[in-house]
């Protein structure tokens, strides 16, 4: 890749960067135990919980990191960390 | 036409006649007469440009650094501890490369508190990636402003620069100027064609972050800049009615055994203690740099190469090691058998006088220098 | 400063390079403070304070005594002092012309303020012939307008008579 001057660069390179591999537990959604509250879209550090047709919501795992933050806000306790199997 | 104005008056005045589309400056001794003059400029509808009043000088220059990068034609001006207060903006802008111009007017660093002239404000910055231009008189310091944007604005420079005038010494002196018209300004400088610019229906980041596999090429790059700059700089100086074309420029040097090298205002007196030495049958020359940054080595190293003893004089001390433009002159002379001596002078404000450029003359034919001038043994 | 400046304007408008300049720092209204001119037929380049000068002004009397304000000045020199006693005591060099004129009283006369500068510009172009009239009349109507450049200009002309009635 050539330099660009300024080092500038379009929006969207960090699609490029995926970080789903980094993980040893990942996060299983039930989404019939879900409220739709929101909250684990709301926390996610990658952003990359996002929200069903039906108003529930579910990782991308191709960039999911695995921080279990989405587990330890849900109030239904509907996510929970499984151990990853590569 | 000559006008009687005072330096700072008439950097304002020919500020306004480059059209910086915004300026951002907060207003500091002795660069304030310049900003409080383009913020009347603008109030009074004189000058089209978004004049943006910020808490501090990181803010000031932040702002421009964002108006640049938005595409905008833009200016500022500082000084001393504002300066120092801009140093991280001042890497990211070079960085970013934004071709933005800043006017500093000279001024020491504290502590001790001091309002008044050296160069160790400007020099302390010089690893920065600005261009740095220093005026002799206040003619220099306008025309250099048209300059300095020709130079920045080019798509194969895009780098800032400093303006560079010293303090009180030119800027609240009144002389005679000629300001081009506002036609011969349009006419030598386009308006801005920027490179690249943020633009929300194509988006963009600049000085995005660089790994160590691309980090050193940045800066290389960078560099490689500044190099060319010297070219556009010659070009920038050929165009304009008066002759910019030297880096560097000889006074007397032609024949001459000594040598003083220095920059700014201190080189005027010079000139003046030169021809008073040259009547006395001393064979002595001038070399002004007016190009401190790229650092024009070849170019002193050619002016110089007739002289056998030659001294620095230097408005600024990088502590512990000598004066900046002593140390750089000396690599540039490095090889040859000249003797190159430094003197550390006029720090703070100190008054220069022609007898205190004569003694500097003296002791480097005998030998002596890389030592501070006119220190006041009294009171160590 | 504004008197060294008017001085070195009205010069210039006269066909002469000049120069004006403080001693830096202490531009406030009223404290001490030192100005220097220059005139010369060709660029001025020298930017050193003045240490010789040809002519001094002394805007105020309560200095002499406590600065030498004299210093520096030969035989052939001229000065012109703001007082009300023209006897002041003061020690002035061999050879130096030395113009009282009670400039404070011209100034509050005719601008109703005690502003000397202008006052003292007349005095000064009348005694050292360096500034002509017109050219003094013209650098203080392109600083002052209207009815203070006529207040400024009679000032002026008051003190120039004065000295060159004197002469």
């Amino acid at each position: 890749m050539a330099l660009r001057v300024g080092c500038a660069s379009p929006p969207g390179r960090a699609l490029e960067n995926k970080t789903g591999a980094w993980r040893v537990f990942k996060p299983v959604f039930e989404p019939e135990k879900c409220s739709k509250c929101g909250m684990c879209a709301m926390v996610c550090p990658e952003g990359c919980v996002r929200e069903t047709e039906e108003g529930t919501f579910e990782p991308d795992l191709d960039y999911c990191k695995g921080c279990g933050i989405c587990e330890e806000v849900c109030p239904k306790k509907s996510i929970r960390m499984e151990k990853e199997e590569k | 036409m000559l006008e009687f104005m005072e330096g700072s008056h008439a950097v304002a005045e020919i500020v306004k006649r480059c059209r910086p589309q915004v300026i951002a400056a907060y207003p500091i001794t002795p660069q304030t007469h310049i900003v409080e003059d383009l913020a009347q400029m603008v109030a009074n509808c004189e000058l089209d440009a978004e004049y943006i009043t910020v808490e501090s000088e990181f803010s000031a220059l932040s702002a421009c650094l964002g108006a640049s990068a938005a595409g905008s034609r833009v200016y500022s001006a500082t000084t001393s501890q504002g300066l120092a207060l801009m140093f991280e903006v001042c890497f990211n802008v070079a960085g970013m490369r934004q071709p933005i111009v800043m006017t500093i007017a000279n001024r020491s660093l504290g502590a001790p508190l001091s309002i008044w002239n050296d160069q160790q404000d400007s020099i302390s910055l010089r690893d920065s990636g600005w261009l740095q231009y220093y005026a002799e008189d206040n003619q220099e310091t306008v025309d250099l402003h048209m300059i300095a944007y020709k130079v920045c604005e080019d798509h194969d420079i895009l780098l800032p620069a400093f303006v560079c005038f010293d303090g009180f010494i030119l800027s609240h002196t009144y002389e005679p100027v000629a300001l081009p018209t506002q036609e011969e300004v349009d006419a030598y400088l386009p308006a801005f064609n920027p490179y690249q610019r943020l633009d929300a229906a194509s988006p963009l980041s600049m000085g995005m972050y660089a790994t160590p596999d691309y980090y050193m090429e940045f800066r290389y790059e960078i560099d490689r800049a500044m190099q060319r700059s010297k070219q556009a700089f010659i070009k920038a100086g050929r165009e304009f009615g008066r002759d910019y074309s030297a880096l560097v420029e000889g006074y007397r040097l032609e024949d001459a055994d000594t040598a003083l090298v220095a920059m700014g205002s201190i080189c005027g007196t010079a000139k003046d203690a030169i021809d008073e030495m040259r009547d006395a049958g001393k064979k002595v020359g001038l070399l002004n740099i007016r190009m401190f940054r790229p650092f024009p080595a070849p170019e002193i190293a050619d002016a110089l190469k007739g002289v056998s003893t030659v001294a620095v004089l230097d408005k600024n001390i990088s502590l512990g090691s000598g004066g900046a433009v002593g140390t750089e002159v000396k690599a540039a002379l490095s090889g040859s058998n000249q003797a190159v001596y430094d003197y550390i002078i006029a720090l703070g404000g100190r008054d220069v006088r022609k007898r205190d450029i004569a003694a500097v003359v003296d002791l480097a034919e005998k030998g002596k220098g890389d030592l501070f001038y006119g220190l006041r043994t009294e009171v160590l | 400063m504004t008197a060294a400046e008017l001085i070195a304007f009205a010069a210039f408008e006269g066909g002469v390079y000049s120069q004006a300049f403080p001693a830096f720092g202490v531009e406030r209204r009223g404290a001490p403070v030192q100005a220097f001119v220059r005139f010369s037929d060709e660029k001025i380049r020298l930017r050193s304070q003045v240490y010789e000068p040809d002519y001094i002004i002394v805007q105020d009397p309560t200095l002499i005594g406590d600065v030498d304000v004299f210093k520096g000045m030969t035989a052939g020199g001229i000065a012109i002092v703001n007082t009300e006693k023209p006897d002041f005591d003061a020690r002035v060099p061999e050879g130096v012309k030395v113009y009282a004129v009670d400039a404070t009283t011209i100034a509050l006369e005719e601008l109703g303020v005690p502003i000397t500068n202008t006052t003292l510009m007349g005095a000064f172009a009348a005694a050292t012939g360096e500034i002509k009239l017109e050219s003094l009349e013209h650098a203080l109507r392109s600083r002052f307008s209207g009815s203070m450049a006529d207040k400024n200009v009679r000032a002026a002309e008051r003190a120039y008579n004065l000295v060159g009635g004197a002469l």
